[in-house]
C-alpha cells in the first residue's frame, strides 16, 4: 500500500469542476511535485487534504487510514503539516511563539496544570523549546527568533513559514509554492532545504510549484495538472515531454 | 383577526424606522466597512434639529424637515472627517468604539442643549386616522411606511441609475481599486455618511409622531436596527429594511400574544436564533476566506 | 540600555526576565499592601473598583485581546457571578462555596454563549454578545422568584471562615487584591503554555491554526468559559461591594466601560488592564473635583489677570452652571474614547513603553517605531 493516496478525489463548486476525479499516491520518502497552470486545481488538493474543503467525492488514506471524515485539527495530529500560498502567520506574535504554535499537536498538557505552570508544564515547554531550536539551526533562522512576524520581509516569513510546519514534527509536509515571491539566492536555499528535509528528516514531501527548475531539482516525480485533471505522472523530465502537458502550457 | 392586522401595521411601521436606521449602517459598512454605533445617535440628532425647526422656530413641517435633513447631511460628512477618516483601515474594534465614543458624546450634548424631556414634533397628518370597515389605521404610521418606500425607491434608483451611486458601488467592492480607476473615493465615503445621516434624520422625523425624542432615543432603537441589520447580512440594502421590518413585526406582536418581557427580548432572541443557523443572516453572502 | 544574555530555555519561559522586574514589581505589591494603612477610605473603596475593575479587564483581554473574540457582554457574566453569589447567600452557603459556585455557573454560561458565537466574527459576534447580554438583563429584571426582579437583592456582609469582613475593610481589599493577582498570574501562565500560544494563533489566522492541529472551536469556547469564569469572581466581589444589586446596574452601559478599559489601557498586554481600570475609576472623582474646584480656580486665574471682583463672580457661577450639566460626564466619556483611539491606539501602557524607549534610545528614537501600519481599506468581505 502506499504512503499517502488520493483516490478519485473531486471538488466541485457549482458547474465548475476544479479538481476532476484525480487519484494519485505518494511514497514514504519522496517529493513529489504538482505541477500546472493557474487554476488547475493545485491548491485545491491541498485544500482539499488539510479540509479546509470538504470534497465533493473521493477518499483520502494517510498510512491506511481513511482520512476523509477528519476534522481539519486532526489532519495535523495525524502528522501532516502545510504551508500556504500566500503565508498564514500569526502576525502579531513573535517568531518563537509562531514555531511553538507548530509544537501544538504534541502538547499534552491539560488547562488547569497550565494555569498553575506545575513542573510538568514547564519540562514539556523546555522540550518544545529545545525542537524549536532544532528547526531554528537547520532553517538559520536565528536572528529573528524575538522579532515580530509584522516587522520581517516576506522571503523570511516564507521560512519561517516552512518552519512552523517542520516545529510539528510532521510525518508528510504539503509545500503550497515555496518559492512564489523568493528571490533567485532564496529559491536556491529552499531547494536545499527542502533536500534536506527529505535526507535529513526523513519528511516526505508533497509540493505544489511553478518554478521548473526548483521542481526538476528537488522532485522524484512530478504529476501535472490541467482544468482539475492529471495530464501525466512520472519523472520529471517525462512530464515535461509529454504532449499533453506541453499543449496546456502553450495553451494549443 | 382585526388585532392581528392592526398590530402587523404599527409592527411594520416601528420596522420601518428600524430599517431606516439599519439602512444607514449598511450604507456606511457596504462603502467604508466601519460600524457605525453612533447611528442611532445621527437619528436622534436629527429628530432634535427638525424639532427646533419645526416646534420652536415655527417653520412649515416640509421645510423644517428638509432643513433638518440637510443640516444633518452636512453633519455626517463632518463626522466622517473628524472622527472616522483618520482611522479607516483600522481594526475594526478601533472603529466601533470610536463611534461608540461619538454616540456617547452626541448624546451628552444633545441632552444639553435640548433638556432630558420628550419632545413632540406636530405634523400635518399626525392626527387622522384611516378607517377601512371597522379596521383603524392612524396616518402616522401609514406615512413611515410610505416614507420608506419612497427613501428605498430613490436610494435604489440613485445607486443604480447615477454616476455617484455607480461610484459608490465601485469604491465599496474594492476602494483601492476604484481608487487607481480615478474615483474620489475620499469624497465618496463623504457622501456616503451624508446620505446615511439624512437617512437616519428621516428616521428619526417619521419616528417623532410615534414615539417622542428625546437623547436616549437613539440608543434604544439603535439597538434594535443592529438585530435588523444583521438580520438582513448587514450589507445588503433591501436586507436592511426587510431585516428592520421582520424585527418591528417580531416586537409588536410578542408585546401583543406573549407574557411581559417579551417584547424587549424577542427580537433579540430571533437574532441569535437566526446567527445559529445562518452566521451570515438571512440575505448575507458567505465569504471564505482564500488561503 | 540593558542586554540579556540568555543561556538557559529557561531564560525564554519564566516570568520575569530579569531582577529588574523582582525589585519594580515588588515595590508595587509592597505599596499596595501598605495602601489601606496610608489612605484615605475613599481611595481604599475607589482601589476596591480599581482591583474588580482589572479583573474584568484581565478577563476581557483573554477573550478580545488575545483570542481576538469581541465582546459587548460582559456586564451579563458580572451579573450572573454576583447573582449566584447573593442567591446562594439565601441558603447560607459558605462563602468559599458560592464563589466558586459563582465562577463555575458563570464559566458554564460562557462556554454555552461560546458555541453559537463559533462561526460568529467581527461585528456579528459584537451583536451576538449585545442581543445575549440584553437578555440577561431582562430575565434578571423578570425571574422574581431568584432575582427579585427589579426590586433587586440585598448582599449580606462577607463572612470568611467565621469572621465577618465588611465591604470597606483592608481585609476585604486584599481578597479582591488577591483574586486580582493569582488572576493576573494565571493568565501569565497561559499565555506561556500551549494553550495560550493557541489563542494567539486563532486571533491572527484560523486557517494556520487549524492547519498546525489546533481545535480551534474547542478553544474558542474555552477561551469564552475562562473569560466568563474570571467575570464571575469578580461579580462576587462586586456585589459584596456594592452590598446591593439590581438589574439595572448591569447594562449595556457597564459592557462598553470594561471595553474602554482594555482599550485605553492597552489590548496588546496584561499591563493595559490594570491601567485602564485605574483610569475608569479614577475618572469619577476626577471629574468630581473638577466640579468642585475647577469654577473657584477658573475665577481665580481671571482675577489675578484684572478681572473686577462682580467679572470673577460671574465667571465663577458661569463655570459652576457648566460643569453642573447633566451630561457633561458622558460628553467628556466620549471625547476621551475618541481621542484615544485617535492619537493613543496602543493605549496608556503602549504610551508608557514609548516614554520607556524614548529614554533608552535617547537621542536615536524614532517616531515612526511605533507607527502602526495602515492600510488602505482591508475588507473583510472580501477576505
Amino acid at each position: 500500500m502506499s504512503y499517502f493516496r488520493a483516490e478519485n478525489l473531486s471538488l466541485h463548486f457549482g458547474g465548475l469542476k476544479a479538481v476532476d476525479a484525480v487519484s494519485f499516491a505518494v511514497e514514504k520518502g519522496e517529493i513529489l511535485s504538482i505541477i500546472g497552470p493557474n487554476g488547475a486545481g493545485k491548491s485545491s488538493i491541498f485544500n482539499l487534504i488539510s479540509r479546509i474543503y470538504r470534497p465533493t467525492s473521493g477518499r483520502i488514506f494517510f498510512e491506511d487510514q481513511d482520512i476523509t471524515e477528519q476534522p481539519p485539527y486532526d489532519i495535523a495530529k495525524l502528522g501532516i503539516a502545510r504551508t500556504f500560498q500566500n503565508i498564514e502567520l500569526f502576525e502579531n506574535a513573535t517568531v518563537l511563539s509562531n514555531l511553538l504554535v507548530g509544537r501544538h499537536r504534541h502538547s499534552t498538557t491539560q488547562l488547569w496544570q497550565e494555569l498553575l505552570f506545575l513542573p510538568s508544564v514547564r519540562a514539556n515547554e523546555k522540550v518544545h523549546r529545545r525542537r524549536v531550536e532544532q528547526v531554528i539551526e537547520f532553517l538559520d533562522l536565528e536572528p529573528y527568533r524575538d522579532k515580530l512576524i509584522s516587522g520581517l520581509p516576506y522571503g523570511v516569513r516564507k521560512v519561517i513559514e516552512l518552519a512552523r510546519a517542520l516545529c510539528s514534527e510532521p510525518k508528510l509536509i504539503l509545500l503550497d509554492e515555496p518559492s512564489s515571491g523568493l528571490n533567485v539566492e532564496e529559491t536556491d536555499d529552499m531547494s536545499f532545504w527542502i533536500r534536506d528535509m527529505k535526507s535529513e528528516l526523513g519528511v516526505t514531501v508533497l509540493m505544489v510549484e511553478h518554478d521548473m527548475s526548483l521542481v526538476n531539482r528537488v522532485s522524484d516525480r512530478v504529476i501535472a495538472l490541467n482544468y482539475g485533471r492529471v495530464l501525466a505522472m512520472g519523472s520529471p523530465a517525462e512530464v515535461q515531454e509529454h504532449p499533453d502537458v506541453v499543449a496546456a502550457y502553450l495553451g494549443a | 383577526m382585526l388585532d392581528f392586522v392592526q398590530q402587523l401595521v404599527s409592527g411594520v411601521a416601528l420596522g420601518c424606522v428600524y430599517g431606516l436606521i439599519a439602512l444607514g449602517f449598511v450604507l456606511v459598512y457596504k462603502a467604508t466597512e466601519v460600524v457605525n454605533f453612533a447611528q442611532g445617535d445621527l437619528m436622534m440628532l436629527g429628530g432634535f434639529f427638525a424639532f427646533t425647526f419645526i416646534g420652536m422656530m415655527g417653520l412649515n413641517y416640509w421645510i423644517g424637515f428638509a432643513g433638518a435633513v440637510a443640516t444633518m447631511a452636512l453633519f455626517g460628512m463632518l463626522a466622517e472627517r473628524v472622527v472616522v477618516r483618520p482611522i479607516l483601515g483600522y481594526p475594526q474594534f478601533s472603529i466601533i468604539m470610536a463611534t461608540i465614543g461619538l454616540g456617547y458624546f452626541l448624546r451628552s450634548v444633545a441632552g444639553m442643549i435640548w433638556g432630558t424631556d420628550d419632545l413632540k414634533i406636530e405634523t400635518p397628518f399626525s392626527q387622522g386616522v384611516l378607517r377601512m370597515g371597522s379596521l383603524v389605521l392612524a396616518y402616522d404610521k401609514l406615512s413611515v411606511i410610505a416614507a420608506t418606500m419612497i427613501l428605498c425607491a430613490l436610494l435604489w434608483l440613485f445607486f443604480n441609475k447615477t454616476m455617484l451611486g455607480t461610484a459608490m458601488r465601485a469604491s465599496s467592492e474594492n476602494m483601492l481599486a476604484a481608487y487607481y480607476m480615478g474615483i474620489p473615493v475620499k469624497r465618496v465615503v463623504s457622501v456616503v455618511w451624508a446620505i446615511s445621516a439624512a437617512v437616519a434624520t428621516c428616521a428619526g422625523v417619521l419616528l417623532a409622531p410615534i414615539t417622542f425624542i428625546h437623547s436616549n432615543v437613539g440608543l434604544v432603537l439603535g439597538l434594535k436596527a443592529f438585530p435588523a441589520a444583521v438580520l438582513g447580512g448587514f450589507g445588503s440594502i433591501p436586507g436592511a429594511v426587510v431585516g428592520g421590518v421582520l424585527i418591528g413585526v417580531i416586537e409588536s406582536m410578542a408585546g401583543f400574544y406573549l407574557p411581559e418581557g417579551w417584547k424587549d427580548v424577542a427580537p433579540y432572541v430571533v437574532l441569535l436564533t437566526v446567527l445559529l443557523l445562518k452566521p451570515e443572516g438571512l440575505f448575507g453572502l458567505h465569504v471564505r476566506k482564500k488561503v | 540600555m540593558r542586554f540579556l544574555f540568555k543561556t538557559d530555555y529557561e531564560d525564554d519561559i519564566k516570568l520575569f526576565p530579569h531582577s529588574g522586574y523582582i525589585i519594580s514589581y515588588g515595590l508595587l505589591l509592597a505599596l499596595l499592601l501598605i495602601a489601606p494603612y496610608v489612605l484615605s477610605s475613599y481611595l481604599m473603596s475607589q482601589l476596591v473598583f480599581v482591583c474588580i475593575y482589572a479583573t474584568v479587564g484581565v478577563a476581557l483581554l483573554i477573550l478580545t485581546g488575545f483570542t481576538g473574540q469581541a465582546s459587548l457582554g460582559h456586564a451579563a457574566f458580572l451579573a450572573i457571578g454576583a447573582y449566584t453569589a447573593a442567591y446562594l447567600q439565601k441558603y447560607n452557603v459558605p462563602f468559599p462555596v458560592y464563589f466558586l459556585a459563582a465562577g463555575a455557573s458563570t464559566g458554564i454560561i460562557g462556554a454555552m454563549v461560546g458555541f453559537p458565537a463559533l462561526r460568529l466574527t467581527g461585528i456579528y459576534l459584537v451583536i451576538a454578545t449585545i442581543s445575549f447580554a440584553l437578555i440577561v438583563e431582562e430575565i434578571l429584571a423578570r425571574w422574581e422568584s431568584v432575582t427579585n426582579g427589579n426590586e433587586g437583592m440585598r448582599v449580606k456582609t462577607l463572612s470568611l471562615l467565621g469572621v465577618t469582613v465588611p465591604r470597606d475593610s483592608p481585609t476585604f481589599y486584599y481578597l479582591c487584591l488577591a483574586v486580582l493577582v493569582l488572576t493576573i498570574v494565571g493568565t501569565l501562565n497561559l499565555l506561556r503554555s500551549p494553550t495560550g500560544r493557541a489563542f494567539v494563533a486563532i486571533r491572527d489566522s484560523e486557517t494556520a491554526a487549524r492547519s498546525m492541529g489546533v481545535n480551534v472551536a474547542l478553544y474558542k469556547v474555552k477561551s469564552f468559559a475562562i473569560s466568563a469564569t474570571i467575570t464571575g469572581f469578580a461579580g462576587v466581589l462586586f456585589a459584596h461591594k456594592l452590598s446591593f444589586i439590581s438589574p439595572e446596574m448591569f447594562t449595556l452601559q457597564l459592557s462598553i466601560e470594561f471595553i474602554i478599559v482594555i482599550l485605553i489601557g492597552g489590548t496588546f498586554s496584561l499591563h493595559g488592564a490594570v491601567l485602564g481600570a485605574i483610569f475608569i475609576v479614577m475618572i469619577d472623582p476626577f471629574l468630581t473635583y473638577l466640579k468642585d474646584d475647577m469654577p473657584g480656580i477658573i475665577a481665580g486665574i481671571a482675577a489675578t489677570f484684572g478681572a473686577s471682583p462682580a467679572t470673577a463672580g460671574n465667571i465663577q457661577s458661569n463655570a459652576a452652571a457648566f460643569a453642573s450639566l447633566n451630561g457633561l460626564k458622558g460628553a467628556i466619556y466620549g471625547i476621551i474614547i475618541v481621542l484615544f483611539v485617535l492619537f493613543e491606539p496602543l493605549g496608556l501602557y503602549g504610551r508608557w513603553l514609548k516614554i520607556k524607549l524614548f529614554f533608552q534610545l535617547f537621542p536615536l528614537y524614532k517616531r515612526a517605531t511605533f507607527k502602526r501600519q495602515k492600510i488602505y481599506v482591508k475588507s473583510e468581505r472580501n477576505r
